[in-house]
């Protein structure tokens, strides 16, 4: 036989379903496939028509992880479209939301999904045999992100405090003072999850990443121009959100229902990683210390560093978290109005904001009475698709003595890297409707 | 616990949805250990590599029915399981995608993506209960880990679970919040929405959107109706929404559920 399939029917530890396929010939690869069966759910579709005030609670269920996300590209978007701003304090704690999704989103990689592919485990609760502690650590961590999101929204899933213009309430300065000591705990934590990460073992492999992530005088969440990196440190690109579909193009691949993007024709990385390097000069001072202790040293250009990237993000959201409550308890009369009210108009707007994954894009027209007449989304994992691949592509040559077992597994590994939530790449297949 | 005592195995397993309620099992913090511990977590894709065959004692299905093959490997699960718990709106009621199920027909004829061969879908998002038997359902969007919780643990005890089915508005009372309906004058759905969020949007000062489902006063008693048409009539009257803005409030994340799927009849043309 010179001819080997490896397929992987369904990828463990990813978020959503998909599948993987790799032919190889002759000792040459033909083909690598990422098959997304997960079903499409046409969010895009349904928005139409939906009142502006709606979209938040809609395009949080486009994904359970990174709900905030989704809240987040929207709401700027929309403002955007409006043409409103929104208070300071609001832009503070819209970061402090953001912070407490990283965290819950990166740690639950980090340790439940991602950490068991450099430990030989299946899962991440086998750790509770062998290491319990960590597991531990682990888990607490997250819980202090889901606390974040909780004292913010109501809840860690879907929380229902976003609205256009701002929240529906601002919370008190003890609620959040009542979450200091378990961030105190939890950048100690950051830093030692940091240096446990640095410490695995990872195969070499460099496939030469365009990074793209949004870049400013603040680490990248809700703001900054979104730049594009062929080195991971010098700018070879800039530009605002409304420039993203000048840019990046979305494609629909025959065995997948989620929808690719290439920047110019080309794969690009998003995430962790991406943000990282291009954003090394905005790290808080904790951040490049811990790094520079645990002998790491930007830009990170190989996918298994990704859990790194994620571990160094995890401290920065702490360590800002941090600050973002100790700064609202110095406002002293209290937070202000929640929201500012809204004036619809006919519009459009765009934005762009890092969810944990990476870069998530949106853009709305509305009409007169603010009701959405047309919905497009790009979810980091449709950016990352393409990527995916084209790793695949370049280490299975190296790898091929392996056995097919061992060689999905390589492949599988590489996929994780990349934290895809294949359930909010699904949902994005457009419908286009052709006039009768 | 003997060590010879055999452990239930749990199965979690996913259609279309968004993650939110499975993650709600990793989210169990502490008590996840203790799970892990009391049962076998035999098969949940996201979390372990390490995937095995039926029969599991209990299984937790989250996400609604979309495609084909999804009707299939429905009735495959449901033969390997013992006990099937839906977990959130999508698996129970088909969920926020259930949109799809009330959109003019033909405009979804007509609807063209880029390549329309590529995918299989079926044209409506119905819950598990519409194609197997279901023995439990956790309602919300997401689910509230609590309720899981205390769900799993009655099974393990050997108790009936009782998910309680009496309106949000109760919670609301006892938690002394404002009433976002009366004094307020907001389109809340708590009085027709099963209680279990802990009254979350009131709390956060606004209506609620009605993501736990309807309410059903009686229950187990099966389907005993909130009154989703006084309220509409209410949203009408006295607060002055058009009947197309009334509908739509129960047009949204359990759109295809009675009563909430009556109450949201009246919506404009060609809307979904």
């Amino acid at each position: 036989m010179t001819t080997r399939n490896i397929e992987v029917d369904l990828m463990a530890r990813v978020e959503g379903e998909g599948a993987l396929e790799v032919v190889v010939d002759k000792g040459e690869v033909k083909d690598v496939r990422l098959k997304i069966f997960e079903a499409p759910r046409f969010f895009e579709a349904f928005l139409k028509g939906r009142h502006y005030s709606e979209v938040p609670d809609i395009v949080a269920r486009i994904c359970g992880i990174c709900p905030v996300a989704y809240q987040m590209s929207a709401v700027h978007a929309i403002e955007s479209a409006f043409g409103m701003e929104v208070s300071e304090t609001v832009r503070k704690l819209r970061r402090l939301l953001y912070c407490g999704e990283w965290i819950e989103s990166h740690s639950l990689h980090v340790y439940m999904l991602h950490a068991p592919d450099f430990l030989g485990l299946d899962s991440g609760l086998e750790l509770a045999r062998s290491e319990p502690e960590i597991l531990r650590r682990g888990l607490r961590l997250k819980k202090v992100g889901d606390r974040i999101l909780t004292v913010l929204g109501g809840r860690a899933v879907h929380p229902v405090s976003v609205c256009i213009g701002g929240f529906t309430r601002l919370p008190q300065t003890n609620e959040l003072r009542s979450l200091l000591d378990e961030l105190h705990w939890a950048r100690e934590a950051a830093k030692e999850t940091l240096a446990w990460v640095a410490g695995f073992e990872m195969p070499d492999l460099s496939p030469g990443y365009t990074f793209a992530a949004l870049s400013g005088n603040v680490y990248p969440m809700n703001e900054g121009a979104i730049t594009v990196s062929r080195d991971g440190t010098a700018h070879d690109m800039s530009c605002a959100s409304d420039g993203f579909e000048g840019h990046f193009k979305e494609r629909q691949a025959p065995y997948s229902t989620a929808m690719q993007c290439l920047l110019d024709e080309k794969p690009y990385l998003v995430g962790p990683m991406a943000r990282l390097n291009l954003n090394a000069a905005s790290l808080r001072p904790v951040v490049r210390e811990a790094l520079a202790e645990a002998g790491v040293e930007l830009p990170l250009v190989n996918p298994y560093h990704a859990i790194i990237a994620r571990s160094a993000e995890v401290l920065q959201a702490v360590d800002e978290a941090i600050e973002l409550i100790e700064d609202y308890e110095g406002l002293g009369t209290g937070p202000g109005e929640p929201y500012r009210p809204v004036t619809p108009k006919e519009s459009v707007g765009t934005a762009v904001t890092e969810a944990p994954r990476g870069m998530l894009y949106h853009r709305y027209a509305l009409d007169a009475d603010g009701r959405v007449v047309e919905a497009n989304i790009v979810p980091p994992t449709s950016q990352n698709q393409a990527r995916m691949e084209a790793d695949l592509w370049q280490m299975i040559p190296s790898i091929l003595s392996l056995s097919d077992e061992a060689l999905a597994a390589a492949c599988e590994r590489v996929i994780r890297c990349y934290d895809p939530c294949i359930s909010c790449a699904t949902h994005f297949l457009r419908l286009k409707r052709v006039a009768a | 616990m003997a060590e010879q005592i055999k452990r239930p195995r749990l199965a979690v397993f996913k259609f279309a949805s968004c993650d939110g309620c499975q993650l709600s099992v990793l989210s169990l913090e502490e008590d996840l250990l203790m799970l892990n511990e009391r049962v076998k977590i035999a098969f949940f894709p996201e979390a372990s590599s390490r995937m095995l065959d039926g029969p599991y004692d209990v299984a937790l299905i989250e996400g609604s029915v979309s495609t084909p093959e999804q009707i299939h490997h429905l009735a495959a699960i449901r033969e390997q399981c013992d006990t099937l718990i839906t977990i959130g709106a999508c698996a129970t009621s088909g969920g926020l995608q259930a949109l799809r199920n009330f959109a003019d027909h033909d405009a979804f004829v007509q609807a063209v993506y880029p390549h329309p061969e590529y995918i299989r879908s079926l044209s409506t998002s119905t819950p598990i209960s519409e194609h197997v038997a279901v023995d439990y359902e956790l309602w919300g969007c997401p689910i509230d880990k609590d309720q899981l919780r205390k769900v799993l643990s009655d099974l393990l005890a050997g108790v009936v679970p009782r998910i309680p089915g009496v309106s949000v508005c109760q919670e609301c009372k006892r938690r002394q919040k404002v009433c976002v309906l009366v004094t307020k004058g907001e389109p809340c759905l708590g009085p027709v929405t099963r209680t279990g969020c802990g009254a979350i949007c009131p709390s956060m000062g606004r209506a609620c959107y009605g993501c736990f489902g309807p309410a059903e006063p009686s229950y187990p008693a099966r389907r005993e109706h909130a009154n989703t048409e006084a309220l509409s009539r209410r949203f009408r009257e006295t607060l002055h929404l058009s009947a197309h803005e009334a509908a739509h409030r129960f047009r949204f994340i359990h759109s295809y559920v009675s009563p909430f799927k009556e109450a949201g009849e009246e919506t404009g043309e060609g809307e979904t």
